[in-house]
């Protein structure tokens, strides 16, 4: 089976501290301390109050699939997801390691990471 | 402050190709310029207000401008993907209420058929400095993945299925048999769409809209150069726009911008969703159509598939006869944008110019509905409420 090749994300200034932790096997979060809402993806200013007082937090890593679908017309057939983590906040990812077949909206999912192009890791999920 | 009859759309014209790789893009611009306004009566001299969005080749409207040597008082380029067409004439209105201009053209160009562009089922690379791109990207998002990640959202949801999605299929190809210029104009049935290929799951090829070359032209006038003309008198009643994101986070996909864009538009023309006796619904694929449709009012949320279901989308048939031209399911989609097809037919309808098959009897109240974007991430929505006078 071939393996699809995962583009490096570009980091700036504002987001480096988020891949550099996905590096080390971390998910981070953004939360703000004037609001206490977390966020994705991370903003330098909450997107919920403007506020700059924001903390990063390390996710617990479970989540649940909020929506999904197995990219079927693709070199190598994939799965695109919403996933909701435990923290409040829902990001987009892929879920991998099973069988796209037994996928359901609703199921629990664990973090893993994935290595990409250039050294870095992509957060991505796996049914628990 | 109201556009409430401050504006009429009095030329109109869709590009009959579908696939152009003879013609430039600039070129297939001033072809639907022409064409527009030589509907209206008009000539080029006539427009002093320009708008275009980001199919158009150079900055903004500067090298169009240039290109169809334009003098003109007015330029507005939003963008907002297929939608910024919609958005294009509410604004060509609140910019001839407020005397800004008096003709105004709106263009629509481009060539994904014949330049090979792999237009929903590849990642598209975009700007570093896009800020959602670094997480997006990775992933593979394409056009057709995002949008079916809110059909499988909307399925667990409210119970939607392929089965209620594939009658918008077969609606529009129903309609697009009578149209000569339709990329696709066989007649199609629900099997035929739920037994073509899965593109992402749950979409199939038939839930998709085509990929075609070509474009559009719309002229937007006051009301001292419409009584001139010798057209139907097609009228603005009421726009609504609004752009839908991810919420920081607290995504939610099973309603679109038009759940904002279509009670502004409803509210400025002082009618309701069961007035309309035509709708133009940008129709991207099937889920596009089922989600606006609740969102602007026709059914309630959750409702869509049902609504759809035993072709209620048929002119002559149904209760709402939508996208008589055969939409971008099976006609066009001009640049991957259609939201300018959009107008047109619903102008067609109300002038009684549609074909006499699907012409809707007595078309005297009429909606257009654009999404331009990406459903699943971020999108804009533009409703138009247009009448004939
Ligand atoms: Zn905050």
């Amino acid at each position: 089976m071939s393996i699809r090749k995962l583009p490096a994300p570009e980091a700036n200034p504002e987001t480096s501290p988020y891949w550099e932790a996905a590096k080390k096997g971390v998910l981070l979060l953004r939360r703000c301390t004037a609001c206490g809402r977390a966020h994705h993806y991370p903003r330098a200013l909450c997107p919920f109050c403007f506020s700059d007082r924001l903390e990063w937090q390390a996710a617990s890593g479970k989540g649940s699939i909020y929506s999904f679908s197995v990219m079927q017309r693709a070199p190598v057939p994939y799965a695109i997801a919403y996933v909701t983590l435990e923290e409040g906040p829902t990001m987009l990812t892929n879920i991998v390691d099973c069988d796209f077949a037994s996928l359901r909206i609703g199921m629990t999912v664990r973090l893993v990471f994935k290595p990409a192009e250039g050294g870095a890791a992509l957060p991505m999920f796996t049914p628990d | 402050m109201t556009i409430k009859g401050k504006a009429y759309v009095a030329g109109a014209f869709e590009h009959p190709t579908r696939n152009a790789p003879d013609k430039s893009v600039a070129q297939l611009h001033a072809e639907c310029a022409k064409g527009a306004l030589e509907d209206a009566g008009l000539s080029k001299d006539d427009v002093d207000g320009y708008f275009c969005a980001g199919d158009a080749p150079g900055m903004g409207p500067l090298s169009l401008v240039d290109y169809l040597n334009l003098r003109l008082r007015h330029v507005d380029s939003t963008e907002t993907g297929g939608s910024s067409y919609l958005v294009h004439v509410a604004h060509a209105a609140e910019a001839i209420a407020l005397g800004k201009c008096s003709v105004a053209l709106i263009t629509l160009a481009g060539r994904p058929k014949s330049e090979g562009m792999a237009t929903g089922t590849a990642p598209r690379q975009g700007n570093p400095a896009q800020p959602d791109l670094q997480f997006e990207f990775p992933y593979g998002p394409t056009v057709v993945n995002m949008y079916a990640m809110c059909a499988m959202r909307h399925m667990y949801q409210y119970g939607t299925t392929s089965e209620q999605l594939a009658w918008i299929k077969v609606a529009a190809s129903q309609h697009a048999q009578h149209n000569p210029n339709a990329v696709l104009r066989d007649v199609v049935s629900v099997k035929d769409v739920i037994e073509s290929p899965i593109v992402a799951s749950p979409l199939h090829r038939l839930d998709c809209c085509v990929i075609s070359d070509g474009g559009g032209a719309l002229v937007v006038v006051a009301p001292e150069v419409m009584k001139n003309l010798n057209r139907p008198r097609v009228k603005i009643i009421g726009a609504g726009e609004a752009p839908k994101g991810q919420f920081g986070g607290d995504v939610d996909l099973t309603f679109s911008g038009a759940s904002w864009s279509g009670p502004r538009a409803f509210a400025e023309a002082g009618v309701k969703p069961a007035d309309i006796r035509y709708a133009s619904i940008y129709d991207s694929f099937t889920i596009t159509v089922l989600m606006q449709i609740e969102d602007l009012g026709f059914c309630a949320k959750g409702e869509g598939g049902r609504f759809v279901a035993d072709g209620n989308l048929i002119s002559g048939v149904g209760k709402l006869p939508f996208n008589t031209d055969g939409g971008g399911l099976c006609n066009n989609h001009p640049a991957n944008r259609g939201g300018m097809t959009k107008v047109i037919e619903a102008v067609r309808q109300l002038r009684g110019e549609a074909h006499p098959a699907v012409q809707v009897k007595d078309c005297a109240l009429a909606l257009a509905q654009g999404t331009g974007g990406v459903l699943g991430s971020r999108h804009g929505s533009a409703t138009l409420i247009l009448e004939r006078e």
